[in-house]
C-alpha cells in the first residue's frame, strides 16, 4: 500500500489534498482518515478543507511552519478540538467527530504534547502505571485496585525502552527535560495506543538524545502508527519516510524527504524562510 | 528506594500511633487523675476546647484533599461543615423539650418567632441516627450536586474558588432568615443533653472529645487510604498536569466531583462533633470568613500533608483562642499577616519546615543517624503545646 502511494506521488509531485483522491486510495486501510476537515478559530482556518491520511503502522512526519496547523491536525484528531466540517475516520468506520478526549485514549490513540506533561509530584514509576491501558480507569476502580504482576513486569520493560531503569523511584519533576520527553513517550506507549500522535519530541534534546528518539519511534512503528511533528530537519531526515508539508491549514506536498525538499512550492513556502542544510 | 518509602511509612505509622496514644489515653487522664490545682491537671474547659480543634482537623483533612493534593481550591468548606452542625443541631434543639425557656416542646426561637407548628423538614430530626448519619449524607448530597454541575462544566482554579466562595455567602444568607427556620442570626444552641447525657456534665464531653479523637483517626486513615490508592496519585496528577490525565485515558470530572463529596462528608463530621461539644452553631460559623479560615490551616499546617493539615488546624485554632484572650481586636491581622508569611515563606507550611529542620540535623550528625523523635509526632506535640 505505502509503495503503492508512493508510486501516485511520483506521478503527481505536488499533491493538493482533495477527497476524491484520498477515496481512491481506499481509506478502508488507514488507521486515521481526515475527510475535508476545517477548523475555524473566529474567522482563521487553522485547518482549510484537510484531507490526510496515515496507513496502519506507518511512521508519518508532519512538517511545515509556524501556524500551518499541525498541532492544531493533532488536536483535532484526538478530540482536544472539534472540527467544523468534515469527518475524521479512525480505523474503518469509528467516526471521531463529537466524541470526548478519553473515550479517543480508549479507541486507541495517544498523544504526546510539545512541552514535556508528566507528573511532576509523582515518580517516574508512578507516572508509568497511571499511564497503563487498563480495562476500566474509573474513580472505584483505581481506588481498589492493585497492580498485577503482568503490569509491573510490563513498566520495568518500558523503564528499559524508556532508558529510565534507575530512576524508577525518582520524583518525575527532577529529570532532565529530555528524561520528562522520554518519559512521556513511555506513558504514552503504555497506553497500547495503535495511533501515536507526537507534538516535537526532540525540542530541546542533545544530538545523542535526539539520535535515541528517533530510534525509538522508528522500533515503535513496528507495531503502531505514529504521527509525528518536527521541526528538526535533521531528525526529520533521519526518521522519515513520508513526509506531509502543511501550510495554512492545507497540504502542500506529500512524499520522501527529498521529494519534499526539491519541491519549489514547499521551497518557496517552507525551507526558502527556514534554510536547511543538505 | 522502596526500602526507603517503607521505612517511612513506617516511622509515619509509630507517629500516628503515637499521638494516637497521647490523644485518647493521656490527655484524658490529665484530666481526670491530677488534682484540680496540680500544674499536670487538664481542665474540663482546655479538654473541651481540645476537642473542639480536633473536629476542625477532621474538617482540614477533607480540604488538604480537596485542595493539597488535587489543587482545587474551594472556600465553601464552612458550607458544608455548617450543614453537618445545623443537622446535629436540629436533633439537640428537639431533645431540650419542655426544659425550653417557654417550656414549650418547640424551640425557643420558633415560639418567639411565632411559628404554630413544627416544619416538616424538622420532623425526622427527632431520630438521633437521622441526624448522625444526615449531618454526613446532606453535606455530601449537596457536594454532589453543586459539584456534578461545576466540574461538568469544566470551572477550574480561581473561578471554582469564586463560585464555592459565592456558595458560602448564599448559605450564610439562607442560615441568617428567619423564615427559613433555622434560628436566624442566633442559631442553635441551649443544647441540654444528647441521648440522655447532660452536655453538662464533664464525663459527658469527655465521651464526647473521645469520640471526637477516634473520628479524627478513623478520618486520618480513611484519607491516607484514598492517598495512597491509585485514585489517590490519579487526584496528585489532575493537580500536577490536567491534560495529562485526560489523555491518559481518565476523565478527572469525576475524580474531583468524587474528592469534593468526600470533603464535604468530612466537613459535616466535623460539624456534628462541633455542635454538641460548643453547645451553639450560627451562620457566623459557616460564612465567607470560617470558610477562608480554614484554608489558612491547611496552609499554615502543609498543603499535601495529612498530619500537616490536622497539625495547622490545631495549631491556628489554638494560637486564636490564645491570643483573642489577649488582643481580641488583633486577631484578624495576625490571621492574614500568617498567611502571607507562610506562603511567602514557608510554601510548605509547619510540616515543611519541620522536614526541613529534620534533614538538617540528620545531615549535621556525623553517624547521619535519625532524631529520636519522629519529625512528625515531635510536630504534633508542638502544635499542641
Amino acid at each position: 500500500m505505502g509503495g503503492n502511494r508512493l508510486c501516485l506521488l511520483r506521478k503527481l509531485p505536488c499533491w493538493r489534498g482533495s477527497a476524491e483522491m484520498a477515496e481512491q486510495s481506499s481509506f478502508q486501510n488507514s488507521i486515521i482518515y481526515l475527510d475535508g476537515v476545517t477548523v475555524d478559530y473566529d474567522g482563521f482556518k487553522a485547518l482549510n478543507n484537510l484531507t490526510f491520511m496515515v496507513d496502519y503502522k506507518e511512521l508519518r512526519v508532519v512538517i511545515g511552519p509556524n501556524g500551518a496547523g499541525k498541532t492544531t491536525l493533532l488536536d483535532v484528531i484526538c478530540g482536544k478540538t472539534k472540527a467544523a466540517s468534515g469527518r475524521v475516520v479512525f480505523g474503518r468506520d469509528v467516526d471521531l467527530k463529537g466524541k470526548h478526549e478519553d473515550e479517543i485514549v480508549a479507541l486507541g490513540i495517544g498523544r504526546k504534547f510539545q512541552a514535556p506533561s508528566v507528573y511532576g509530584f509523582l515518580s517516574v514509576w508512578e507516572n508509568l502505571d497511571l499511564s497503563l491501558k487498563r480495562s476500566s480507569k474509573g474513580v472505584f476502580a483505581t481506588l481498589f485496585g492493585k497492580s498485577t504482576a503482568d503490569e509491573r513486569v510490563r513498566i520495568e520493560k518500558n523503564l528499559e525502552t524508556i532508558g529510565l531503569k534507575d530512576y524508577a523511584h525518582t520524583r518525575a519533576g527532577s529529570l532532565s527535560h529530555g528524561q520528562k520527553q522520554w518519559l512521556e513517550i513511555g506513558m504514552v506507549i503504555l497506553q497500547d495506543p495503535s495511533l501515536l500522535l507526537v507534538d516535537e519530541p526532540v525540542a530541546g534534546m542533545t544530538d545523542e538524545e535526539t539520535e535515541q528518539t528517533g530510534q525509538l519511534l522508528q522500533s515503535l512503528a513496528e507495531k503502531q502508527a505514529i504521527i509525528v511533528i518536527e521541526h528538526d530537519m535533521e531528525f526529520v531526515r533521519q526518521i522519515a519516510r513520508v513526509v506531509t508539508v502543511l501550510h495554512e491549514g492545507t497540504v502542500i506536498c506529500e512524499g520522501s524527504v527529498e521529494k519534499v525538499q526539491a519541491d519549489d512550492r514547499v521551497r518557496e513556502i517552507y525551507l526558502g524562510r527556514q534554510k536547511v542544510a543538505h | 528506594m522502596s526500602d526507603g518509602t517503607a521505612d517511612k511509612n513506617r516511622s509515619g505509622g509509630m507517629a500516628f500511633w503515637a499521638v494516637g496514644a497521647i490523644l485518647l489515653v493521656v490527655m484524658p487522664l490529665l484530666n481526670i487523675l491530677p488534682p484540680e490545682d496540680s500544674w499536670f491537671h487538664l481542665s474540663d474547659f482546655s479538654l473541651n476546647r481540645f476537642g473542639k480543634f480536633l473536629a476542625f482537623g477532621i474538617l482540614a483533612l477533607g480540604l488538604d484533599l480537596i485542595w493539597g493534593y488535587t489543587g482545587i481550591l474551594s472556600l465553601g468548606q464552612g458550607v458544608f461543615f455548617g450543614l453537618g452542625a445545623y443537622c446535629m443541631g436540629m436533633h439537640l434543639m428537639l431533645t431540650i423539650g419542655k426544659e425550653s425557656v417557654y417550656g414549650t416542646e418547640m424551640p425557643d426561637f420558633m415560639v418567639w418567632n411565632q411559628v404554630k407548628e413544627l416544619p416538616l423538614f424538622w420532623k425526622p430530626f427527632y431520630s438521633f441516627p437521622v441526624a448522625v448519619i444526615g449531618s454526613i449524607l446532606v453535606p455530601m448530597a449537596f457536594a454532589l450536586v453543586f459539584g456534578f454541575f461545576a466540574f461538568r462544566s469544566r470551572i477550574k482554579g480561581v473561578y471554582f474558588a469564586i463560585i464555592t466562595q459565592a456558595l458560602a455567602l448564599v448559605a450564610w444568607l439562607v442560615f441568617n432568615r428567619n423564615d427559613t427556620n433555622l434560628g436566624g442570626t442566633n442559631g442553635l444552641t441551649d443544647f441540654k443533653q444528647v441521648i440522655g447525657y447532660r452536655l453538662s456534665e464533664p464525663s459527658t464531653q469527655l465521651v464526647l472529645y473521645i469520640i471526637t479523637v477516634l473520628c479524627l483517626g478513623a478520618s486520618y486513615l480513611f484519607c491516607q487510604w484514598i492517598i495512597r490508592s491509585r485514585a489517590g496519585r490519579v487526584l496528585v496528577a489532575v493537580r500536577d498536569s490536567e491534560k495529562r490525565v485526560v489523555f491518559s485515558g481518565y476523565t478527572p470530572a469525576n475524580y474531583k466531583l468524587f474528592v469534593f463529596v468526600v470533603a464535604a462528608a468530612l466537613a459535616g463530621l466535623a460539624g456534628m462533633l462541633y455542635a454538641p461539644q460548643v453547645g451553639i452553631i450560627t451562620p457566623a460559623q459557616i460564612g465567607v470568613l470560617p470558610s477562608l479560615e480554614m484554608v489558612i490551616w491547611v496552609a499554615v499546617g502543609g498543603r499535601a500533608s495529612l498530619a500537616g493539615a490536622v497539625l495547622g488546624a490545631v495549631s491556628v485554632n489554638y494560637g486564636r483562642s490564645v491570643l483573642t484572650n489577649y488582643f481580641p481586636e488583633l486577631w484578624p491581622f495576625i490571621l492574614g499577616g500568617l498567611f502571607v508569611l507562610v506562603v511567602l515563606l514557608f510554601p510548605d507550611g509547619l510540616i515543611g519546615m519541620m522536614r526541613k529542620a529534620k534533614s538538617l540535623l540528620s545531615r549535621s550528625k556525623p553517624d547521619g543517624g535519625k532524631p529520636v523523635v519522629p519529625a512528625e509526632k515531635a510536630a504534633v506535640l508542638e502544635g499542641k503545646r
